[in-house]
């Protein structure tokens, strides 16, 4: 059990000075990103939809990475992961990390691949 | 010497009793479940994505089909989702402030904190069986084709979505309901929608202002991308003419927002995250309860609180996932 709480955040940049005032802190950082990511939702800024990476808009890229941040801190904070031994810590986040990776890559590439079928092919789908 | 220490320590690596990982056998058996868990959402997650990469040119907006808040009327995309969100982070840190209580065996604070966190998990779960309720009610009504998709209409005056009720003619005809009370020689019958299709077709020739909105959207490097197409009247009308039936809400059948299968993975993945939600408000009241015996005062520590908890974070954490992949992208 985690008794003694790591109180830094940022790699250190705010430390806190007990748990109770961390936890605070994060729900404030969470709610900042949320409040971000609806303003982006609501405005949708035509850089960010006009422009792509990597077939994807950039304002999408955005969004997928604010939430892997949050997903980071609510583990790390309140899922107390950052009070853990390194080794479960790994053990808990890498196995997922890694099968989720692979099993995105190969479906998403499938499904590439059968949108092209559906607009190039001879399928009639949409009448 | 060392030698002798080394085999000590092998021999209780065999015989038990150690913690390489630091964590109780709860704890970690805990955690084991929900990485499986987790790899379940991914899957469900994931499939949704095959499905969107797959209609990538015609998927729904989800900004045009979650418009609602309660008790108001109008157009608001993301705010009440974003407020669900908010509770749902909200009850994630009372349960946290419940937990760091139960280090410090203030059993007060942990019975205080658990009823909050039973409560924002209570809202939340009101909240989904809302946004349910409307999805399936539907918002403007559509037109089914016989391939299977959707033709929604606009006003082209206002440049605003129009309802079926808003223009369809009324023809009388003998439309009857079938249900089983009504009758004995049938089971069963298809719900009927407040209009035919051909009440639609013939309102839709008698109102010039009304197009035809498709499911396709605009693409890049063209005028309005992003939008939805919206043919001309005679482009309308030539589509309309492979029209099958009126289509009202969502379910797992038909869908008037659009794809059907967004209709589908939205049931699914909301709600088996509801359900999630659901039995985690149940495990809580059970350890809140417990709290308020004294179970956890009698044990001398809290850690049931704290393997609740992670429970409950991760059933925010996947939420956020949820919420990023069916609301903003």
């Amino acid at each position: 059990m985690g008794h003694d709480h790591k109180l830094e955040i940022f790699r250190g940049l705010v430390k806190f000075k007990s748990n109770t005032q961390k936890i605070w802190g994060v729900l404030i950082f969470l709610t900042l990103i949320t409040i971000v990511e609806v303003a982006f939702g609501i405005i949708k800024p035509a850089i960010l939809t006009e422009n792509y990476f990597l077939g994807m808009k950039v304002l999408n890229w955005i969004f997928i990475i604010l939430t892997l941040v949050k997903a980071y801190y609510i583990a790390w904070d309140f899922m107390h992961l950052r009070d853990e031994k390194t080794s479960l810590r790994r053990a808990i986040v890498w196995t997922p990390i890694f099968l989720v990776a692979y099993l995105m890559f190969i479906l998403l590439l499938e499904a590439d691949y059968i949108y092209e079928v559906f607009t190039n092919g001879f399928v009639t789908w949409n009448f | 010497m060392d030698s002798t220490v080394a085999t000590g320590s092998e021999e209780n690596v065999w015989g038990g009793g150690n913690q390489p990982l630091g964590a109780s056998y709860g704890k970690l058996m805990m955690w084991f479940f929900l990485v499986s868990d987790a790899l379940t959402f991914s899957g469900l997650l994931a499939a949704y994505g095959f499905s969107r990469f797959k209609f990538i040119e015609t998927w729904p907006i989800a900004d045009e089909v979650f418009t609602h808040v309660p008790f108001f009327h109008g157009n608001f995309p993301m705010y009440y989702v974003a407020f669900m969100t908010f509770i749902l982070i909200m009850s994630s840190v009372t349960m946290v402030l419940a937990v760091d209580a139960g280090h410090k065996m203030k059993k007060n604070a942990v019975i205080w904190y658990m009823f909050l966190t039973i409560i924002g998990g209570a809202i939340f779960v009101g909240s989904q069986g809302w946004e349910w309720a409307t999805f399936i009610k539907g918002d403007y009504g559509a037109i089914e084709t016989k391939g299977g998709r959707i033709l929604q209409f606009v006003n082209t005056e206002t440049g605003e979505r129009a309802g079926i009720a808003d223009f369809a003619k009324n023809i009388p005809s003998e439309r009857v309901n079938h249900e089983s009370k009504n009758g004995v020689w049938f089971y069963e019958g298809e719900a009927l929608p407040s209009f035919t299709v051909n009440e639609v077709v013939e309102g839709f020739k008698a109102h010039p202002n009304i197009a035809i909105r498709t499911e396709a959207i605009i693409q890049p490097g063209n005028e309005g991308q992003g939008e939805k197409t919206i043919l001309s009247r005679a482009e309308g009308l030539a589509k309309l003419a492979n029209a099958s039936q009126v289509v009202e809400g969502a379910n797992l059948i038909h869908n008037e927002y659009g794809s059907r299968l967004f209709a589908d993975f939205f049931f699914f993945i909301t709600g088996f995250h509801g359900f999630h939600v659901t039995s985690g408000v149940v495990i809580n009241l059970i350890i809140f309860f417990n709290v308020i015996l004294g179970t956890y005062e009698k044990r001398g520590h809290y850690e049931m609180v704290e393997k609740v908890g992670l429970y409950w974070h991760f059933v925010d954490l996947v939420w956020v996932f949820v919420f990023t992949f069916f609301y903003l992208v």
